[in-house]
Formats: C-alpha cells, sequence, structure tokens
C-alpha cells in the first residue's frame, strides 16, 4: 500500500512531505522513544509517534521509513516540516490516540 | 591553578522523589563531609530551594550553582544552572508558566515542599514537578543561554529521560556546555560519536539521599571557584580545564 492510499482510506492529515507521498508501506512501528526506533524500526515501515523534534525525520531519512503518524493532534515543528519536505517523507496527522490509530493501520495493511 | 571538587547534580527535600532528609542544612553539611567544593542544586522544574542552600553554602565556604534539572516536552532531562538570583528568578518564572496543570499526589509521588533552615515547610508545590514543561529541548537551551545559564543534558547514557533515549542523538543545533554522564558510561565510545565531538563530560551524583553527595563529581582545574571560572574550565579556556 501507498502512503496516499492510507491517507485516503484512514482521513490522515498530511502536514509536509506531500512528493513522498507515492512512497510505498511495507509495515508499521509504534514507539516514541526515537533510540527505539533507530535500533528497531524496518526500512519502508509507517512510524506511529507522538514526538515532533526535528530529530525524528533525521532517524525517517536515516532508517528509510515511508512516513510519520504524528498522534493526537500533535504538529511538526516548523524545522521538523522543513526537513520533511527536503527528505520527501511524509508527515502525516491524526486526532486519534497512538492505540486507535496503530490498530487501525495494522488492519489497513492486512488487506 | 588549584583543582575543585565539583558535584553539580543533587535534588533537595523539594523534589518528590528527593529523600525528606535532604534539607539545606543537610545538604551543605553532607557537601562538606564529602569534600565538595562546589556543588549544584537542581530540583526537577524547581529552582525554589536554591536561594538558602546558596546562602548556606556562602558562610559554609561551599560554591552553591542554582538551577533545575528540566523536563523537556521530549522527557528529556537537562541541568540548567544560572550565576546570578536575577536570572533564577526569570527561569523560575518561566518554569512556572511551562509546567502543566496537573496536581501532585504525595501519595504515589512524594513530598513536594521548600523547607527554612529550622527544617520548617515555608512552601508547597502544588503541581507535579516531575511533568514535562510544554517546551522543547532546543527551546529550553535559547533560553537558558538567552539568562547566561549553562545547559547541560543529564545522565546521557541512562535508558530513560536521557537525551539519547528519547531524541537518539545530539540535535545538530542544540549548544550544550557539557554532557552529564552516569558512572556506567564508556566515554571513549561516546566520543566516537559525530555527535559528541568536542564534548565535555561531567559526572556528578544525582543524589537524591545525602549519604549520595559526591559519590560522584568532576574535578575542576580553576584560578578560583566562581560560575565564570567553570564555564572556562568547560570551555577548556586559559588553562581552565575539567577531569572525570
Amino acid at each position: 500500500m501507498k502512503v496516499c492510499d492510507l491517507v485516503n482510506k484512514l482521513n490522515l492529515q498530511v502536514y509536509a512531505g506531500e512528493k513522498g507521498l507515492s512512497r510505498e508501506i511495507t509495515g508499521g512501528y509504534t514507539s516514541d522513544l526515537l533510540s527505539d526506533v533507530m535500533g528497531n524500526a524496518e526500512q519502508g515501515e509507517i512510524w506511529v509517534t507522538l514526538q515532533t523534534h526535528k530529530n525524528t525525520m533525521a532517524i525517517a531519512s536515516l532508517k528509510d521509513l515511508a512516513a510519520i503518524v504524528l498522534v493526537k493532534g500533535n504538529q511538526p515543528e516548523a524545522d521538523t516540516a522543513k526537513m520533511s519536505n527536503e527528505e520527501e517523507i511524509p508527515i502525516l496527522g491524526t486526532t486519534l490516540s497512538s492505540f486507535e490509530i496503530t490498530g487501525r493501520i495494522f488492519e489497513a495493511l492486512k488487506l | 591553578m588549584k583543582t575543585y571538587r565539583a558535584d553539580l547534580h543533587i535534588h533537595s527535600v523539594l523534589s518528590p522523589c528527593g529523600d525528606l532528609d535532604m534539607s539545606p542544612v543537610t545538604i551543605i553539611e553532607k557537601a562538606q563531609e564529602a569534600h565538595l567544593d562546589i556543588i549544584g542544586i537542581t530540583d526537577h522544574n524547581s529552582t525554589r530551594q536554591c536561594p538558602l542552600i546558596k546562602s548556606l553554602g556562602q558562610k559554609a565556604g561551599i560554591l552553591v550553582l542554582c538551577g533545575a534539572e528540566v523536563t523537556s516536552h521530549e522527557e528529556v532531562h537537562c541541568l540548567a544552572l544560572f550565576e546570578n538570583d536575577k536570572e533564577l528568578l526569570l527561569f523560575q518564572n518561566y518554569l512556572d508558566l511551562h509546567l502543566p496543570n496537573f496536581p501532585n499526589n504525595t501519595e504515589l509521588f512524594g513530598y513536594q515542599v521548600v523547607v527554612d533552615e529550622n527544617d520548617f515547610i515555608i512552601y508547597e508545590e502544588e503541581k507535579l514537578l516531575i511533568s514535562a514543561i510544554n517546551q522543547n529541548i532546543n527551546e529550553i537551551e535559547k533560553m537558558v543561554h538567552s539568562l547566561n545559564g549553562l545547559f547541560i543534558p543529564a545522565h546521557i547514557d541512562k535508558l530513560s529521560n536521557s537525551l539519547l533515549s528519547q531524541l537518539g542523538f545530539i540535535p545538530s543545533d542544540l549548544i550544550v556546555d557539557a554532557i552529564e554522564v552516569t558512572s556506567h558510561a564508556d566515554i571513549g565510545k561516546l566520543q566516537k560519536r559525530p555527535d559528541f565531538q568536542n564534548k565535555g563530560f561531567i559526572r556528578n551524583s544525582d543524589a537524591h539521599y545525602p549519604g549520595q553527595i559526591g559519590s560522584a563529581f568532576t574535578l575542576f582545574e580553576l584560578e578560583s571557584p566562581s560560575f565564570q571560572e567553570i564555564l572556562l574550565a568547560l570551555k577548556n579556556q586559559n588553562n581552565r580545564r575539567i577531569c572525570i
């Protein structure tokens, strides 16, 4: 499934990185500890987090993740959004909690 | 140049997790017993116990740096230390403004009190001090430096509430005056990382109990014990230096 398909299916916000909406999603990872994501997320995964710091984008780029989903209405900081555009890795958003959006993404990727 | 022994990360009775025996008088007594020349008072998100400890320190010949251990929005613990009362007060206002209005539960977290030199309670903090403040780490760093303070990420090698656990690496635009490590840290390994280039390391006790004061420390080579001399040592300038 492509990032844009998931955006449509789950009605996600697109905050930045529109050029990366055609990236393919191979799985997902949910964590708010960036050290954990650095160690355990896999290439192509979509990352669910409440962290908005610029370091999230650096790690998404390093791990070649498909996109970041910010939960609970959190929005990226300005420099985070800028880096998302540069790296062409989208930052998406939802008002749902990590628990709920992770469940929905998990179901969507199973289909 | 003389060598001074410093422990810049000590909690008082004001921290909910700080022992009730960590009164200003006891902290200074234990600092003397531990042969400390310089101490830092860093309660969670509050500076309110600092002024009394500073004045007791002056009488006892101990330089007391006043500040706090701030919890950033990302839940990174950072030490902020200030030279003057005016800046300390401005920083306290900033903490009051940004600390969430979440009440403390003394049964779960412990008491958050300021005491006088007779150990009488003169203030109780109602808001839970171990909450994260509504400011990210870069905003806190800018605030501390605008008040000419020292900004030091705390216990960076810890697996929780450290800059590395929460954010993975030191952001390139974050200006740090030093990096605090625990006694377990592999400094040689950290120094090989690109984000740790040209960073000075310090070690402190993070004492929550009287017996822990001075259990870890940093040696400062200074002309005299003062905030400005410490600043020079952290920058490795004018023959001032740090040694752990």
